[in-house]
C-alpha cells in the first residue's frame, strides 16, 4: 500500500449529500475481475450522457478543478457494501475524501485500500466549499501524523479522528496483509501448538 | 471464567490480541467461488505472494452457473469468463476446485456441510454473506469482503474485533406445517432486518434442539438478514450423527479426539450474553413476506400492516415497498395468484427440503398458471433425489428439477423472474430486483412454496395437510 503522511492539494468539490455507492460506481460496472480501471466509470451516470458524451456541468469534467482530494457532502458512501466504490475513487487519482459523515462500510473499505476518509465538522466542510467557490485552486493541507486538515489560504484548521492502528498502517504504507505477515512466525507457532 | 460458545471458539483461534488493535484471528477453512475471488487472486499476484495454506481453501462454481445443460459451454459471456478465471486461479495457486461436472459441485454453503468440511469449533469464512449457514454445526462462520479474501489467502488469518453476543431462545413445539424457515422469518419479522446488527447470535431452546441439521442450517443461514455478523447453534448428538462418515470428516482415532473436543462446545450455564431474546414456538404460523426486505414478513393468515401504523419517517419507504410489490396495506395475501415458484438457494435446497416438497406434491399437479423450478443445492443432492425417485414425483407434478447452483436466488445466470411477476421463493432475500429486474419476491418455506405451486395462489398449507392424530 502507498504511504500517506502529508498531502497538499487542490480539491474536487462535490457538494451533494448522501452519495451512495451505486452513484459512485453503478452495479453494471462490477463485472471486471481486477481492481483497476474502475476510475473510468466513477460517478458514471453523473459524468456521462447515455451516449457516453461527457456532461459539461459535472465537476469531474470541469478542467478548473483538479487535485487528489475529493470533498463531498454528508453521509458519503452509503448503500451497498461494494468495495469497488473505494477502488473507483482511488483509481481516478484521489488519495483522500473529506465529508462531514461517512457510511461505516465505505470508511472501512477505504482505509483497507489506503484511501484516507477524513471526517470534519459541518462548519468546517462549509468553509472548504466556500474557499473553493472563491478560488477553484484553493488548496488543503492534510497532515495525518498530527491528524489535522488546513485550508492553506485562510489558515483555518481542524483536527480529525482516526483509529490508531489504521493510522499507523497508512503512515507506514502497510495494509492488514502486511501487518499480519509481519507476525508470520506467530501464525506458524499457533499452527504448531494446535 | 464462564464463556459463551462464541467466546470459546474465538479465544481458541486468536493468534495475537493487543490493546488498541483488532485480534488476529486464525481461519481454519476458507471457501471461495467465482464472483468475489478474482480481485483477491489478482492482489496476490501483484504482491508476489502464494496462498499460504491452499489445503485449507476449497472452491466451487455456483453463483453464475447455468442450471440446464451444465456440461455445455456457458452461453453468457461474463459468467463463462468468471468460471474460467476461477479454474485458472485455482490451478495456479494449488486450490481444490469442485467445478462444473465434478460430483461435489454445488452452492458453497451446501457442499461444505455435506462433505464434512464444516465441523464444530472451526472458524470459516467465504466472500458471501450467507456463510453464517455453517454456524449450524457450532462453528464461527461469517462472510467477508474481497480485500479480506485476499487477506485470508495471504495469511490464513483475519484482523477482526470480537463481536457482541446475543442469545435467541425458541422453546416449545412447532405446529403442523410450520418449519425452520418459518421460525427464522418469524424472528426477523419480530426484531426487524436490523435487529441483530453487530451481534453474533446463538440460537438455543427446545424448539431449536429438536431440529435436524439441515433445518438448523436454514436458521443460521438467515442470521445475516437481521444484520447479525453470524449465527450458531451448539453441537449435540444430532450434529455428531450428521457428520460421522462424511467424505472429509475425521475418522478413527481422529474422530474420537475431535468428538471429545466438540463435546466441550457449549455456552457455560452462567455465561453472559450482551442480549437475550425468547420466543415461543407455538406462536409461529407459516410465514410469508409481503415487502422488499426479509423483515417485512407475517403469518400467512395475517393482514399486511397499515402504512399509518408505521413510524413517521418510515412511512414513505414502507409505501414504496408495497407499491413495488403491487400490494395494498391492510389486506390479506391469501388467494393472490402466483406466477413462479422457486425452491432452491443455500437456505432451502437440501435433500430434506426436496423430500418434504415431494412428499407434499405426490399425486398432485401444479396449477397451470405457475412455472416451478426446483434447483438442488449440489450435485450430491441432485443425485440423491434421483436415487430416491423424487425426480419422478416432480416430473409427474409438472415441477422442473434443474442442476445445482444459486440460480434465481440472485438471478446472475439465466434464471431470472420476469418484471412484475410474483415468485414464491424459498431463498433468503426479497430486495427490489434481486430475482430479476422488477421481479416480486415472496419469501416462504418449501411447504408454503409447494402449496402455492399446486393451487396457483398464496395458500395456507395447513389447510391442505391431513391433521395430525
Ligand atoms: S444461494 Fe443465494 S444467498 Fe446462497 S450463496 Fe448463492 S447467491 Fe448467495
Amino acid at each position: 500500500m502507498k504511504k500517506f503522511t502529508k498531502l497538499t492539494s487542490a480539491v474536487v468539490p462535490l457538494n451533494i449529500e448522501n452519495i451512495d455507492t451505486d452513484q459512485i460506481i453503478p452495479a453494471r460496472f462490477l463485472k471486471a475481475t481486477t481492481r483497476e480501471g474502475f476510475g473510468e466509470n466513477l460517478f458514471r451516470d453523473w459524468r456521462y450522457e447515455n451516449d457516453n458524451q461527457p456532461k459539461a456541468d459535472f465537476v469531474l469534467n470541469n478542467p478548473t478543478y483538479s487535485g487528489q482530494i475529493l470533498v463531498a457532502g454528508k453521509n458519503f458512501g452509503c448503500g451497498s457494501s461494494r468495495e469497488h466504490a473505494a477502488w473507483a475513487i482511488q483509481d481516478a487519482g484521489f488519495d483522500a475524501v473529506i465529508s462531514s459523515f461517512f457510511a461505516d462500510i465505505f470508511k472501512g473499505n477505504a482505509l483497507n485500500n489506503g484511501l484516507l476518509p477524513i471526517q470534519v465538522s459541518e462548519e468546517f466542510l462549509a468553509q472548504i466549499f466556500k474557499a473553493v467557490d472563491n478560488n477553484a485552486k484553493s488548496a488543503l493541507e492534510v497532515d495525518l501524523e498530527n491528524q489535522t486538515v488546513t485550508i492553506v489560504e485562510t489558515g483555518a484548521q481542524e483536527s480529525f479522528e482516526i483509529n490508531p492502528y489504521k493510522k499507523s498502517c497508512l503512515i507506514n504504507g502497510y495494509d492488514d496483509i502486511d501487518f499480519i505477515l509481519n507476525q508470520k512466525q506467530l501464525i506458524e507457532e499457533f499452527e504448531q501448538a494446535r | 471464567m464462564s464463556k459463551t460458545l462464541v467466546e470459546k471458539i474465538w479465544d481458541a483461534h486468536v493468534v495475537k490480541s493487543e490493546e488498541g488493535f483488532p485480534d488476529i484471528l486464525y481461519i481454519d477453512t476458507h471457501l471461495i467461488h467465482e464472483v468475489t475471488s478474482p480481485q483477491a487472486f489478482d492482489g496476490l499476484r501483484k504482491r508476489g505472494l502464494p496462498v499460504l495454506r491452499p489445503k485449507q481453501t476449497v472452491a466451487t462454481a455456483d453463483h453464475n452457473v447455468p442450471t440446464l445443460n451444465q456440461l455445455l459451454p456457458i452461453k453468457e459471456e461474463l459468467s463463462r469468463y468468471q468460471v474460467d478465471m476461477l479454474t485458472k486461479n485455482c490451478a495456479e495457486f494449488g486450490i481444490e476446485l469442485y467445478g462444473l461436472g465434478h460430483p461435489f459441485q454445488g452452492i458453497v454453503h451446501v457442499i461444505g456441510p455435506e462433505l464434512g468440511i464444516t465441523l464444530p469449533g472451526k472458524t470459516m469464512v467465504c466472500g458471501d454473506s450467507h456463510t453464517s449457514t455453517h454456524g449450524a454445526f457450532g462453528a464461527i462462520a461469517f462472510g467477508i469482503g474481497t480485500s479480506q479474501v485476499e487477506q485470508v489467502f495471504a495469511t490464513q488469518c483475519l484482523l477482526q474485533s470480537k463481536p457482541k453476543t446475543m442469545k435467541i431462545e425458541v422453546n416449545g413445539e412447532l405446529g403442523q406445517g410450520v418449519g425452520a424457515k418459518d421460525i427464522i422469518l418469524y424472528i426477523i419479522a419480530q426484531i426487524s432486518a436490523a435487529g441483530g446488527t453487530g451481534y453474533f447470535i446463538e440460537y438455543a431452546g427446545s424448539a431449536i434442539e429438536a431440529l435436524s441439521m439441515e433445518a438448523r442450517m436454514t436458521i443460521c443461514n438467515m442470521s445475516i438478514e437481521m444484520g447479525a455478523r453470524g449465527g450458531l447453534i451448539a453441537p449435540d448428538q444430532t450434529t455428531f450423527d450428521y457428520i460421522k462418515g462424511r467424505e472429509f470428516a475425521p475418522a478413527g482415532e481422529e474422530w474420537d479426539k475431535a468428538l471429545a473436543y466438540w463435546k466441550t462446545l457449549y455456552s457455560d450455564a452462567d455465561a453472559k450474553f450482551d442480549s437475550v431474546l425468547t420466543f415461543d414456538a407455538a406462536d409461529i404460523a407459516p410465514m410469508i413476506t409481503y415487502g422488499t426486505n426479509p423483515g417485512m414478513g407475517m403469518g400467512i393468515q395475517e393482514y399486511i400492516p397499515a402504512t399509518g401504523a408505521q413510524p413517521e419517517k418510515e412511512k414513505l419507504s414502507y409505501q414504496k415497498a408495497l407499491d413495488y410489490m403491487g400490494f395494498d396495506d391492510d389486506s390479506s395475501l391469501i388467494g393472490k395468484p402466483v406466477d413462479y415458484v422457486f425452491i432452491g438457494s443455500c437456505t432451502n435446497s437440501r435433500i430434506e427440503d426436496l423430500r418434504e416438497v415431494a412428499d407434499f406434491v405426490k399425486d398432485k399437479r401444479k396449477a397451470d398458471n405457475v412455472t416451478v423450478w426446483i434447483v438442488p443445492g449440489s450435485k450430491q443432492v441432485e443425485q440423491q433425489a434421483k436415487n430416491e425417485g423424487l425426480d419422478k414425483i416432480f416430473e409427474a407434478a409438472g415441477f422442473q428439477l434443474r442442476e445445482p447452483g444459486c440460480s434465481a436466488c440472485l438471478g446472475m445466470n439465466e434464471d431470472k423472474i420476469p418484471a412484475g411477476k410474483y415468485c414464491v421463493s424459498t431463498s433468503n432475500r426479497n430486495f427490489e430486483g434481486r430475482q430479476g429486474q422488477n421481479a416480486r419476491t415472496l419469501l416462504a418455506s418449501p411447504l408454503t412454496a409447494a402449496a402455492a405451486a399446486v393451487t396457483g395462489k398464496i395458500t395456507d398449507v395447513r389447510e391442505m395437510l391431513t391433521p395430525n392424530p
